[in-house]
């Protein structure tokens, strides 16, 4: 039988029996919520033997509390606020610690609410036999009922709600201290002298201190390392009003605690130095900048700062702070030399705000140095670090309990959060990828790490394809059918294709012809890729998100499925193909007379390889038609080299290099060497280049609102600076950077006679500073800016690669549309879904062409690697080669050596002198004899190359070392 | 009334002190608080501070309005209903005359304001409309009606305010006004809702309470004790409801106690205004009030 009463509330003090407050409800309202509270006076105080309270069977404190605290020789009670145990509760629950605690229900609530884990691990805590903890329900008991009231101080409130009597401690009873870690909340408690200590203040008394100390989490006391974002609304507002500035985050590849941003409002790149001022921003994000007032302007550091290097001893667990900070401020002295040109210094700020994350999977390596040495075979959860394969990126930190396993493999990883108080963003492990150096592994990552789409083309992709698979023939002519309607017939040509070796996906063929009139007929055949691609199915639609083929040494990774790419589309010699041609009638002075756009049909005669045309050119045996007609070609093709020359195009430069591969199969690289540039290879540029420009004039004058157009800014005055002053001071060379022709003119004069590569390295410095083309459609920039700079034409687009780039598949259509052979698709009349698309197609090409230099990078890795065990093996010492510095840093050179297409760094530990304004580097060199060793910028060395795998991440890494004019091995 | 703070054997106001102080640090957002509240905490306590068996208090104020033949208004915690009775008088409606007796007509209407969310319910509304029925239901064989044939009696139920147990509330409510109104009834109707939390029965549930537990609303006639109303909403298991419907009965007997010292107050003013000469001008409402 249990007790049924009916509990008496006080209405005359509803402010502590009532309970009010404003709720939100999902849809939005704000409602008013009233709750009742039954104050009582039998809440137990749980120690044991005391007088008033009712007391009831279960556990009690022991009525002298605990004895063995220093402070507290008449023994005590702990009462520990919230904050304790959510920043402390491993302290509380070691069976080191064993005074009796009084929890509050109060805190026991706010815990609940805060974190339930810290909640359950905090009722086991109250269940465990060794800990005497006692739960005071302070909120229902009369005299410790409080509310808080608007406007009303706590001091008031605790004397109006303060009984009468204040007990006077009498010396014998335990003493109740309370444990907080708010300071705040100390300064109260000492006003009403109430003993108060930080965990931290308390443990130190306690007997067992040191075991108890360890356990102190650092987290309560870490201080935030960065700032926190502003709210959106302040980002867009600022943005907006121009106080802020938004755009792409660039880390430097040089220096981890650097970046920049590119913004309109200003002609350099706002730089941003330090991990504060970066705040968490990683490599790509979209990020809002906030710029300081001139003064606190930078220049970059011109030194290189590694990141493995610099933080190799910062633990993944926690990390250290002093480790760093001292690297840090070691530097920034130094760098900050006042002799400095105040033209170098750059518009610098911080950032207050992310508006889109570039977070993505990560292919990383694990730091066999963040793993606990111990357990290297452990299965035990543990927290690590993994090192992006890309040097933009910061390191992860993950919780992985497969660590050693992960070691030497690659990994991928995302990020998942960046906290204010951590330094490095926290990750977790994806996927492995296989192991370090496998090509497979290897081929992968780079896939990944450039978000490559790789999938094999789905069912619904290759239903899109023609029925009849590889036996599809052009159909017989006749007059009804539909692949013959308003399709000339170019069977009879002398059409002939010229290509790289082992091309398999050919999408441009040529033909020349003398017209009666004297005038020369040129054609250019494209494959007639749109006929197969039929807009709005899920083969376009995927070619539109793969956006382009991939090409990687060993492997192609196709935009359109092989039977078209390869076959269908391909225009294979022997056998008829569906084309897009484009014809002119060319005087022989190569100007153009007329032009005409139509889809055909043609046979080609032949599938040269530029070598094969090249030689068939030459040799004055062959007169036949096909040989004349490239002959012709190449006539016209160098006419038209000059009058685009004429016209102020750049002749540019990049590192190009070509891979031997031992065998198809093993596809070992055997050696690297540069491409070769043939007569053949700018004949077909050439009249590929023609071919974009009229259709782009024909494209652009059908649907002047969505022609699918290429253009190419030109790049801002001050990116040229550095390369100027360079030449200037060291060659005493000046640059003319005021528009394209005169660029081009000046780079024809950097010429220096003793050293003919000279000149190709001033060119790819100089293609360096440019910007990238990119797609667009005609309606949404100004006419003004359709100009493509590198080649010096107002118009300009890609139609030439259908098999390969989708750009080239839109403007088939649109050239179809143009010429009235079909009706324009209604998406291409949409403005917005050609930018849309326009978007993906530049991404996906920017990534293309970066994935195809790493893989080369790999390649060239292996093959030198090779070649130092070949050159070993005979006993010539390790692999050296010529290299020209092109950037000198505070300890190290930026050295690029151009037979092998890569660039490298040579760094010296040593302490050398530095030059900034001269771009020069003098090495002491009092040890061995000689005088000092002075190196600037354009100097040639000999530096020996070597691959190392870095001992921490089994990243393989080239390094390389100074041969001559010094040996830098040592240094 | 309130408890003198006394001193637990030692210094008490030492950490009165310091949960006073505490209190006000860390309550700042209540509202976000109460999204994880707890039914029943360890120490055996409800959200509002009651043990699983305590009542809120009930407190009822006989004849607020005048212009009733009876009426009453029931405050139960926060929950507050105001009921009017009318009659027994003549039938309205012809049609709906009974010819052997009287005809209980219960009209309840809620007020918009009783609840947080203001919200409108009309007549029309079934839940209304349900809520009329049930107390139709639970007072026709309550009341004598054969003693009124041809006539009816109309009950005007008012929620003011809503914090969980409204029938209960307006039962409780109806039985004094009933009462006030010189109706003859069988006995007093006490209403009490009971709930299970996990295994634990309670009593009494708040709005808190009912939105989240199994509960089961029972009216019961403490002295013949007689069940006239059970009503269930939501499932509760069968093991459990043996136990909850004797422990309601049993919190009628608690709340008969509470009315039956109301209307003997009441009677009692009302008998002293007749012994001080003032004629009352009903006498023979005391008589009808039947004391056990």
């Amino acid at each position: 039988m249990v007790e049924i009463t009916i509990r008496k509330r006080q209405r005359e003090d509803a402010e502590l029996t009532q309970r009010k407050f404003f709720k939100k409800t999902a849809r939005g309202k704000v409602v008013k919520v009233i709750r009742e509270r039954y104050l009582r006076d039998d809440v137990s105080c749980g120690i044991e033997k005391c007088r008033e309270c009712i007391s009831s069977p279960a556990l009690h404190l022991p009525f002298g509390g605990a004895v063995d605290h220093k402070l507290f020789p008449q023994g005590h009670f702990v009462l520990p606020d919230t904050n304790v145990f959510l920043a402390q509760m491993d302290v509380i629950e070691s069976s080191y610690f064993r005074t009796p605690i009084i929890l509050l229900q109060t805190v026991l609530e706010e815990v609940r609410h805060r974190s339930l884990p810290l909640f359950n691990r905090l009722k086991a805590l109250m269940k465990m036999d060794e800990k005497r903890t006692w739960i005071f329900y302070n909120e229902f008991r009369s005299e410790t009922a409080v509310v808080r009231e608007v406007g009303e101080t706590p001091n008031d409130r605790n004397d109006r709600a303060r009984p009468p009597i204040r007990g006077q401690p009498k010396p014998t009873l335990p003493t109740i201290v309370l444990l907080t870690e708010d300071a705040d909340n100390r300064r109260k408690a000492e006003k009403d002298s109430i003993p108060c200590y930080s965990v931290r203040q308390y443990l130190e008394g306690m007997p067992e201190s040191t075991q108890l100390m360890d356990l102190l989490s650092a987290a309560a006391g870490r201080p935030p390392l960065y700032s926190e974002y502003l709210p959106t609304g302040a980002l867009t507002a600022g943005v907006k009003a121009g106080q802020l500035h938004q755009g792409h985050f660039n880390a430097s590849q040089f220096n981890f605690l650097e970046g920049s941003v590119n913004v309109e409002a200003f002609g350099k790149p706002i730089l941003l130095s330090g991990r504060e001022n970066m705040n968490r921003a990683v490599h790509g994000d979209i990020v809002v900048v906030e710029v300081f007032s001139e003064q606190e302007w930078k220049a970059p550091t011109d030194e290189v700062v590694d990141q493995e290097s610099a933080l190799k001893n910062d633990d993944a667990e926690e990390s250290d702070e002093e480790g760093e900070r001292v690297v840090v401020e070691e530097k920034t002295p130094r760098t900050e030399v006042p002799s400095r040109a105040p033209t170098e210094k750059q518009p610098t700020g911080r950032i207050v705000g992310i508006v889109k994350r570039n977070w993505r999977a990560f292919v990383c390596h694990i730091d066999s140095t963040s793993l606990n040495s111990s357990t290297t075979t452990s299965l035990s959860q543990q927290t690590v670090f993994a090192t992006p394969v890309s040097r933009l990126l910061p390191r992860i930190r993950m919780r992985t309990r497969q660590a050693p396993a992960l070691l030497g493999q690659k990994i991928l990883v995302t990020i998942d959060k960046w906290d204010i108080t951590s330094r490095y963003p926290e990750g977790h492990f994806v996927r492995a990828l296989g192991k370090v150096e496998s090509k497979e592994a290897e081929q992968e990552s780079l896939l990944l790490e450039f978000d490559v789409p790789y999938r094999p083309f789905g069912k619904a992709i290759l239903d899109c394809l023609p029925t009849e698979g590889e036996q599809w023939v052009v159909p017989p002519k006749s007059a009804d059918d539909l692949t013959w309607r308003d399709r000339e017939d170019l069977r009879q040509l002398n059409i002939c294709s010229i290509d790289p070796p082992a091309c398999q996906d050919i999408d441009d063929a040529l033909h020349a012809r003398r017209l009666p009139n004297g005038n020369i007929e040129a054609g250019v055949h494209i494959a007639d890729v749109s006929h197969f691609v039929l807009p709005d199915n899920p083969m376009d639609a995927e070619a539109a998100a793969r956006g382009t083929t991939v090409y990687l040494v060993d492997k192609r990774i196709d935009m359109l499925p092989a039977l078209l790419g390869t076959n269908l589309c391909s225009l294979r010699p022997f056998v008829e193909r569906l084309a897009f041609s484009v014809i002119w009638e060319l005087t022989p002075e190569a100007n153009i007379a007329n032009v005409r756009f139509t889809k055909s049909v043609i046979a080609s005669k032949c599938a040269f390889t530029y070598e094969e045309a090249q030689t068939r050119k030459d040799d004055t045996h062959q007169q036949d038609e096909l040989t004349d007609s490239i002959r012709l070609l190449n006539t016209l093709a160098q006419k038209l080299k000059a009058g685009r020359m004429a016209a102020g195009a750049l002749n540019l430069a990049s590192p190009e290099v070509k891979i031997h591969l031992d065998s198809a199969e093993s596809s070992d690289p055997i050696d690297v060497e540069q491409k070769e540039q043939r007569e053949t290879n700018s004949l077909v540029e050439e009249f590929m280049l023609l071919a974009n420009i009229s259709v782009a004039q024909k494209i652009q004058e059908a649907f002047p609102q969505t022609a699918v157009l290429r253009r190419h800014m030109p790049p801002p005055k001050t990116n040229f600076e550095k390369l100027q002053d360079i030449l200037q001071r060291r060659r005493g060379i000046p640059l003319d950077v005021s528009s394209s022709g005169t660029l081009a003119a000046s780079l024809d004069k950097c010429i220096d006679p003793e050293e003919p590569a000279f000149n190709t390295l001033v060119r790819i410095m100089a293609t360096r500073c440019m910007l990238s083309a990119e797609y667009f459609c005609s309606g949404s920039v100004s006419k003004e800016t359709f100009g493509h700079y590198g080649l010096a034409s107002p118009i300009y687009t890609h139609f030439t690669s259908p098999i390969r780039r989708y750009a080239d598949v839109l403007v088939h259509r649109q050239l179809a549309a143009a010429i009235s052979y079909s009706p324009l698709h209604a998406s291409l009349h949409s403005k917005t879904h050609v930018e849309r698309v326009l978007e993906v197609v530049n991404r996906r090409h920017r990534m293309a062409q970066m994935a195809g230099r790493a893989s080369v990078e790999f390649y060239v890795g292996l093959a030198l690697k090779a070649r130092a065990e070949r050159s070993a093996s005979l006993g010539a010492g390790k692999v050296t080669e010529e290299a020209f510095v092109i950037r000198t840093f505070r300890n190290g050179l930026n050295v690029f050596v151009s037979k092998l297409g890569i660039e490298g760094l040579v760094m010296f530990k040593r302490e050398t002198r530095f030059d900034a304004d001269n771009y020069t580097f003098t090495i002491p060199c009092s040890g061995s004899g000689g005088g000092d060793v002075e190196i600037a910028v354009f100097d040639k060395v000999v530096v020996s190359i070597e691959v190392e795998k870095d001992k921490n991440t089994q990243r393989g890494k080239v390094k390389m070392s100074l041969v001559k004019p010094i040996d830098s091995s040592g240094m | 009334m309130r408890h003198t703070p006394s001193i637990c054997g030692f210094a008490f106001a030492e950490w009165l002190v310091i949960s006073l102080l505490y209190t006000d640090s860390v309550l700042t957002d209540e509202p976000a608080q109460s999204l994880r509240i707890e039914i029943l905490n360890e120490g055996g306590f409800r959200s509002d501070g009651r043990r699983q068996y305590e009542l809120r208090e009930i407190a009822f104020d006989s004849s607020p309005q005048a212009g009733a033949d009876g009426s009453a208004r029931i405050s139960h915690g926060l929950t507050e209903v105001l009921v009017s009775v009318f009659g027994p008088r003549e039938a309205r409606v012809r049609a709906q005359t009974l010819h052997d007796r009287a005809a209980i007509h219960v009209e309840v209407n809620i007020a918009p304001f009783s609840t947080g969310d203001r919200r409108r319910r009309g007549r029309g509304d079934k839940r209304v409309q349900e809520l009329a029925a049930m107390i139709k239901a639970t007072f026709e064989p309550v009341v004598q009606t054969g003693l009124y044939p041809r006539s009816q009696i109309d009950i005007f139920v008012h929620v003011l305010q809503q914090d969980g147990g409204v029938l209960p509330a307006a039962i409780n409510a109806t039985t004094v006004a009933l009462i006030n109104a010189g109706v003859p009834l069988a006995d007093y109707v006490c209403a009490i809702t009971g709930g299970v939390h996990a295994a634990a029965p309670m009593l009494d549930l708040t709005a808190l309470e009912e939105s989240d537990l199994p509960h089961v609303t029972v009216a019961s006639m403490p002295r013949s004790g007689r069940l006239t109303l059970v009503s269930m909403e939501t499932r509760l298991h069968v093991d459990r409801f043996e136990e909850i419907l004797r422990l309601a009965g049993e919190a009628g007997t608690v709340i008969h106690t509470e009315m039956h010292a109301v209307v003997r107050q009441r009677t009692k003013g009302l008998l002293d205004g007749i012994s001080t000469g003032l004629r009352a001008s009903k006498p023979a409402e005391d008589a009808m009030v039947e004391d056990e």
